[in-house]
């Protein structure tokens, strides 16, 4: 026993290590300046670097549309699948699995020959002004479509093993006989039960929507991760300041979400 | 739905006892045919079981009737109005589930109180209503557990209430005891039985447990591949069989090969008169319960005892006859003192009609 607990903090230690000694070298080396002692001059500069409000806001904004499309998109489809057609379910799968397999960069290819070819076939007809407002820089709704096609392989896994864990035909029936149509039923007896895999859904999307940087790059927009890139182009210290600040700032955010559906837990009434 | 204003503390009787029909009803799941053209009438107010072994239909026939099954040919009636494209929700008909029904997300009272708030009851009034009904099932005290803190027998009285929440026309129970273990069952069978009769509700039993179908009843419905055998009290089932898979199926039953002439038949060197249905041919069995067996110790009986099982208040002895038919009697305690296994017996029937059916072997 004593030697297993030894193993356990061994590892722990080494894993330890390996996550925080370069977190704290970052950290060291963003306030600690070679001739001048511990400042913290690189943190004061990024809130002095034009883009430092609005691109963070703009990736959170991305997220949130992200997440809530893709969870109406994704929660019905297979609330249906299960309850109407488990034989579909491989197709699903495989096809929500899709996007792991096409890099990137081939993703974000297509996308951007499609957004060159449409406008030109398309100059006459009212077609072109959806072109031109699905990418207003201002709110790039083609980063969004990109990133719920993204994220369909981990919100299909974390809503999968959310329904395998509750009865959804029985749910689903013994709210009907209690009068609740099928909408009702949905949203008063299958949805609460799934908070869980919703949560974890809207976990993984934020934290790809948040980190991603190759499409949003290659089509020329600015949310969080191209601005780190940019503004740190120059200086090596405001970059490295950037990311342990984003580190935090993605950090916080989990937290409240996880806060966020721990608060609404069920508590009994006295 | 007017009828939800009512808060009275005690048990209400249902609004009005509702009769329910099927009428020629099929259904099939690809190759398998789950009711071949079921025809059954549930009187107002009583308790019909339907039994049968599992995939003769009965569980199909329930869920037609609640709606989550839709029949290819036939209809469903509910005081002669046809509900067969009538929604789940609309059919007024409560349901209690085999298992794990209620919402996990909501406590006890709170499941209790779902279809009244799908009915847009005010809260006040749906949680008065819904601590009533737990009150009725004896959960007064358990309003505010999680299904997960109940055990399997009160998160099916959970579920009774639920279902009894809206005063449904009809009570439909899909095997809600088969979960359970067996003294929780027994109570539980008697509450429901109890809690049915005070509302005089019409009530839809599903059940493969013949004892809990005899026993719970005021009539039993017994299935077999899609097509109803009988349908009968629970006295007269068990007494008069129909048919050869009803004796088989409710009750223990012995086959005595038997020879049939004209309206008797030779049996165990007598002769006894048939009851029901005589079939045309001239070798048959004759079908006996277990308490209609005589067993006497007889050193020059050509029967001999194969095994003896204690059963509490009898015990029940197998018996190989000369010809090789095994028979199943029950005797007092008391009386089978020398019938040990390989005893000389002597077997014989009370002076009674018999029921005979075609040898099958």
């Amino acid at each position: 026993m004593a030697r297993l607990n030894l193993w356990r903090w061994a590892v722990l230690g080494l894993a330890g290590l390996y996550f925080l000694v370069p977190l704290a070298a970052s950290v060291v080396f963003t306030v600690d300046v070679p001739g001048q002692g511990v400042t913290l001059d690189a943190y004061t500069q990024i809130f002095s670097t034009g883009g430092f409000g609005s691109s963070p806001l703009l990736s959170l904004e991305l997220a949130a549309v992200t997440v809530a499309v893709v969870l109406l998109l994704m929660v019905p489809a297979m609330v249906a699948l299960r309850l109407g057609s488990p034989r579909l379910r491989p197709v699903v799968e495989v096809v929500c699995s899709l996007p792991l397999v096409v890099p990137p960069i081939a993703f974000v290819a297509g996308i951007g020959t499609v957004l060159k070819w449409g406008p030109e076939q398309l100059s006459r007809t009212p077609l072109f002004q959806t072109f031109v407002a699905i990418q207003n820089p201002d709110f790039p709704v083609v980063l969004v479509l990109a990133y719920v096609v993204m994220a369909l392989p981990f919100v299909y896994r974390a809503l999968d093993a959310g329904l395998r864990s509750v009865d959804v035909g029985t749910l689903v029936e013994a709210a009907r006989s209690c009068g609740a149509g099928w909408p009702q039923a949905l949203i008063r007896a299958v949805l609460p039960n799934l908070r869980g895999a919703l949560l974890n859904a809207s976990f993984l999307t934020l934290a790809l929507v948040l980190g991603e940087f190759t499409v949003a790059q290659l089509l020329g927009f600015q949310p969080f991760a191209v601005w780190i890139v940019n503004v740190s182009g120059s200086q090596a210290q405001l970059s490295v300041a950037v990311s342990v600040l984003s580190l935090l700032v993605t950090w916080a955010l989990l937290l409240v979400l996880a806060g966020f559906g721990g608060r609404t837990r069920p508590t009994p009434r006295g | 739905m007017t009828v939800l204003d009512n808060t009275a503390t005690t048990p209400q009787p249902a609004t009005q006892a509702a009769t329910v029909e099927f009428r020629r009803l099929r259904r099939e799941f690809g190759p398998t045919v789950a009711l071949a053209g079921l025809d059954l009438t549930v009187r107002p107010g009583e308790l019909l079981a339907l039994l049968g072994p599992s995939g003769c239909g009965k569980t199909t026939a329930l869920r037609m009737l609640a709606g989550f099954e839709h029949p290819d040919s036939g209809e469903v009636l509910v005081d002669g109005e046809d509900v067969t494209r009538v929604p789940a929700h609309r059919r007024d008909a409560g349901m209690v589930f085999q298992s794990y029904s209620l919402f996990p997300h909501l406590d006890a009272l709170d499941n209790v109180a779902f279809g009244l708030r799908m009915r847009k009851v005010r809260t006040a009034q749906r949680r008065s209503r819904a601590a009533e009904l737990l009150d009725l099932v004896g959960l007064a005290d358990k309003g505010a557990r999680f299904p997960h803190q109940l055990s399997g027998g009160q998160q099916q009285r959970v579920a009774l209430a639920r279902a009894l929440a809206l005063r449904p026309r009809v009570l439909l129970l899909d095997e809600p005891l088969s979960a359970l273990d067996a003294k929780v069952r027994l109570t539980l069978r008697e509450e429901i039985r109890r809690l049915q009769q005070e509302l005089g509700i019409t009530t839809l039993f599903v059940t493969h447990d013949q004892e809990e179908a005899l026993s719970m009843a005021d009539r039993v419905a017994v299935m077999h591949a899609g097509r109803l055998e009988q349908c009968a009290a629970p006295a007269e089932l068990y007494g008069r069989p129909a048919t050869a898979f009803v004796a088989g199926f409710v009750g223990t039953t012995s086959r005595i090969p038997g020879r049939l002439d004209g309206g008797t038949v030779d049996v165990l060197g007598r002769r006894l008169p048939v009851d029901g249905r005589i079939p045309a041919v001239t070798e048959v069995d004759v079908l006996v319960r277990p308490e209609a067996v005589q067993v006497r110790a007889a050193d020059d009986g050509d029967a001999r005892v194969v095994a003896t099982s204690f059963l509490g208040a009898a015990v029940r002895v197998t018996v190989r006859l000369a010809d090789g038919a095994e028979i199943k009697a029950d005797l007092p305690a008391h009386e089978t003192a020398g019938l040990t296994a390989g005893a000389a017996v002597d077997v014989s029937l009370p002076d009674r009609p018999v029921l005979v059916t075609e040898r099958t072997s």
